[in-house]
């Protein structure tokens, strides 16, 4: 048989071809998009241009674009490690509120203190909120067989509802200096420190980064990875290997809501500097898109967290300059999700095709 | 003779197979007529294209000396051709009756004419020697017996051609003889037989012509009479095999395992365990033969950890292990070949390298602190690939590419690499050919000689006989009955296995 080259660059490699197919969702999302535009009367390639704009287009647009990496990073993480794990978080709105909620509680409490001290406890504070916001699902699978995307979807609101209340007119948390529905802002030792002038980027992008990092070598090269993802793909062999399934699934989903966590404080302590009642535009739904398009690997998730982050940052640009709304972006996740949820028949579709064609050039 | 069914050239293939390659059957009017050949030789597929349920890609059917086309079973009905699959397509709620006649009533006015519909069953049953209570439910009523309804469907849709495919798989050596003796007396009446089996046993006890089929190609059509199972197994295999696993001589040494007065609920909740007591000795191999059902897989569950004791004492080495997890079990020395290979036994989507690691994860050498060194597995594992002779490229490759021979091995090289005190072994050659079959068998016995205590289940009782030194009978979750290797005779243990030594 004839060996097509091309064959093997881009379709024989398994981990290149996922990486070929999540390029392909943007790709075509892209050129839907371009025809939606074109029907609503919008020129697409100026749209586009603005888009990019946005993202890039000076200092300060490139900051908020990973101002918006930041938290997309995180909870992407967190969506990836229970979806490893045969999990369906989608509860990490609710897992970034009460992390936020934490982390700022701590951050304003308090007085001034070491920063370094300070900030680290409001992490871990927000780490801890997401955590238990995880652990309570988990361990409703694994003692009762609630499924999570039940219960999730119910915790969601719970911290919605308490978010909103704390910091409502009667609200514990509400500040009592002005008429934001808000929390006191957190002290200055409290604040992740901005890693540029004139820029709202911060140090949160590191630690994001790092995490997926840790996550990566967690997943892929400790014990407890391997036994995450045994359960994920097979519990039952998992069981017979003489793994506890259903600790696994709470610890798992603990942690996955302490990424979330770590979403909320971060984004509370490096971009708003109080609490707000939705102070996460849709972070954590928008993760289920970033962990799948990053192909549930850590790696790929920095890389799909960037994107994402372009397409929220650029969104406002494109708003502004050609009046298309903002909203255009979820149309676009959409469609990228939609084609990543079709990417396994695509992908063996297209593996297909290249087989018998190489066998006919051979024959 | 003229024949009835005339397949000529047949091809089929699917995606990447070759299923059926040329195939020609000819199949004479009154004969008993068998298809043999390993799982994967194209025999299923032959016979779902003469019954209509796939189409093949060119070839020729002729019936009677009439070329057809079937565009699906419906066709091949009217044609006269009938089959009893594997798994019945029976109502458990209908009664046998009522399950004969579904799709094709007597009918007076709107109503079934029942007094009708049964004098017509009770002619055919009467006739074929079938005799049977037509009011019963199906649901209550034993394998063979469900096994004879479809059957009867086929009679009384008028079928002279039936195609059965394994009949026997799923029933006990008596049944198999009453199963036998229908035939017989179908065959007498001018009925054609086709009988799909990789068992070489009964093409020769029952069959009158043979069809032998290796990887989708006719290798060989024979009169039975004219050959013996040597001949047919070189034929089916492609090379000598070894029928019986040599037992040499081994004394047993001490106990290992000793179950005691073992309560345990099954999937339903339901007891299924009813006070079962065995013992298995260092190198000494104890077979647990019976009827699906019975108790087999609650009790390999049971002592493997994985399902709940309700009471009664599993001991290993005189440690109590009832209540423990399926991690504890493999800390004490079990190892567990489990039925379901596909489900409990690998992670299909695993490279090989991580399934042999499945029970090993927490254990030196392939941990560092809380890390896996993953490089060790690796070679770790090409050495076991290597000495069970995975046939697989890499041990990068996922499980699920794999045969199933091959995953197979790779589950026994894994269990074997614990050097366990006790193997548990559950239906180890279920779906394998009888080249790995071989392969599996000469292993378990190897770990007999090694003075590990054996505990295997198979629903395969001429399995149970061939490598078992002592065999335990259980029915409804006790064991009913224990034979001596040397003394047990099979229509013996088929009787207990049949519930007999109940009263």
């Amino acid at each position: 048989m004839k060996k097509n080259p091309l064959f093997d660059i881009f379709i024989g490699n398994d981990s290149v071809f996922s990486f070929v197919k999540a390029i392909l969702a943007v790709f075509f999302a892209l050129i839907i998009v371009y025809f939606i535009l074109l029907l609503t009367g919008y020129s697409p390639f100026p749209v586009y241009g603005a888009l990019l704009k946005g993202a890039f287009g000076s200092r300060r647009c490139f900051g908020e674009c990973l101002v918006s990496t930041t938290p997309l990073l995180f909870s992407g993480l967190g969506f990836a490690i229970a979806y490893r794990c045969g999990l369906f978080n989608i509860g990490l709105e609710g897992q970034i509120t009460v992390g936020g909620i934490a982390a700022a509680f701590i951050g304003y409490i308090f007085p001034e203190m070491n920063p370094v001290i300070h900030v680290s406890a409001c992490i871990a504070a927000g780490f801890l909120a997401g955590a238990l916001w995880g652990f309570i699902p988990g361990y409703l699978k694994a003692r009762f067989g609630i499924h999570e995307v039940i219960s999730v979807i119910m915790l969601n609101h719970i911290a919605f509802k308490i978010a909103a209340y704390l910091v409502s007119m009667q609200g514990p948390m509400k500040d009592r200096l002005d008429d934001m529905p808000a929390s006191p802002f957190i002290r200055d030792s409290a604040k992740i420190v901005r890693l540029v002038n004139g820029s709202r980027v911060h140090w949160g992008i590191i630690l994001a980064v790092i995490t997926a990092f840790i996550i990566w070598v967690l997943l892929f090269r400790t014990r407890l990875g391997f036994r995450i993802r045994a359960v994920g793909k097979n519990k039952y062999a998992a069981e017979t290997a003489g793994i506890n399934v259903k600790r696994h699934i709470i610890l798992t989903l603990s942690i996955s809501g302490a990424l979330g966590g770590l979403a909320g404080a971060v984004e509370i302590l490096g971009v708003h500097y109080r609490l707000f009642a939705a102070f996460s535009p849709g972070y954590g739904f928008d993760a289920i898109a970033v962990a799948l398009l990053g192909m549930v690997h850590p790696i790929g998730i920095i890389a799909s967290a960037f994107l994402f982050g372009i397409l929220r940052s650029g969104s406002v640009f494109m708003q502004a300059m050609y009046g298309v709304n903002k909203d255009m972006v979820s149309v676009i996740t959409a469609i990228i999700v939609l084609f990543m949820g079709m990417s396994a028949p695509i992908g063996i579709m297209i593996k297909d095709r290249f087989k018998r064609k190489s066998h006919g050039t051979s024959v | 003779m003229a024949a009835i069914i005339r397949m000529e050239n047949i091809i089929k293939t699917f995606p990447g197979v070759l299923a059926n390659d040329k195939v020609s059957l000819e199949v004479e009017k009154g004969e008993i007529h068998c298809l043999l050949g390993e799982n994967g030789a194209g025999k299923s597929t032959l016979m779902n294209i003469l019954y209509g349920l796939t189409s093949c890609d060119s070839g020729e059917i002729y019936i009677k000396d009439q070329l057809v086309e079937f565009s699906g079973p419906r066709d091949a009905i009217a044609s006269g051709i009938g089959m009893v699959h594997q798994h019945f397509m029976l109502i458990p709620v209908f009664t046998v009756m009522e399950n004969l006649i579904l799709g094709n009533e007597p009918v007076k006015g709107l109503k079934i004419d029942k007094i009708k519909s049964e004098k017509i069953l009770a002619d055919i049953s009467g006739k074929y020697g079938m005799e049977m209570n037509l009011h019963a439910y199906v649901k209550d009523i034993s394998v063979g017996m469900q096994q004879r309804v479809e059957i009867l469907k086929l009679l009384y849709r008028g079928a002279d051609i039936m195609i059965f495919d394994e009949p026997t798989a799923i029933l006990t050596p008596q049944e198999i003889l009453e199963l036998y003796k229908v035939m017989e007396s179908l065959r007498q009446r001018g009925k054609t037989i086709i009988f799909i089996t990789h068992k070489l046993k009964e093409v020769m006890e029952i069959s009158d012509r043979v069809t032998v089929l290796r990887d989708g190609r006719v290798i060989n059509k024979i009169k039975t009479e004219s050959t013996n199972t040597r001949e047919l197994a070189k034929m089916m295999v492609g090379r000598e095999v070894l029928f019986s696993t040599r037992r040499p001589e081994k004394r047993a040494g001490a106990e290992v395992l000793r179950v005691e007065d073992l309560y345990a609920k099954d999937k339903r909740g339901q007891k299924g365990l009813k006070g079962l007591c065995l013992n298995v000795k260092a190198g000494e191999i104890v077979g647990i033969a019976g009827v699906d059902g019975n108790g087999q897989s609650e009790l390999v569950e049971v002592l493997t950890g994985l399902r709940r004791t309700d009471s009664g004492s599993i001991k290993i080495e005189d440690r109590e292990m009832a209540h423990r997890n399926a991690g504890r079990f493999l800390a004490a020395g079990t190892a567990h070949i489990p039925d379901d290979r596909l489900l409990r036994g690998l992670i299909l989507d695993f490279p090989l390298y991580e399934n042999m690691l499945l029970g090993f994860q927490d254990q030196k050498p392939f941990t560092k602190g809380i890390f896996i060194d993953f490089n060790k597995v690796r070679q770790w594992s090409k050495g076991l690939v290597e000495a069970f002779d995975v046939r697989v490229p890499n041990v990068n490759v996922q499980a699920g590419s794999l045969s199933g021979g091959n995953q197979q091995k790779a589950v026994l090289a894994r269990e074997f690499a614990r050097d366990p005190k006790l193997l548990i072994a559950s239906q180890p050659t279920r779906g394998l050919d009888v080249g790995a079959i071989e392969f599996v068998h000469e292993r378990i016995m190897q770990a007999r000689q090694n003075g590990k205590a054996v505990l295997l289940v198979s629903l395969d009782l001429s399995e149970i006989m061939n490598l078992s030194d002592r065999i335990l009978v259980i029915y409804e979750g006790k064991i009913i009955a224990e034979f001596m290797a040397d003394e047990a005779a099979d229509t013996e243990i088929g009787f207990m296995m049949a519930g007999g030594g109940k009263k």
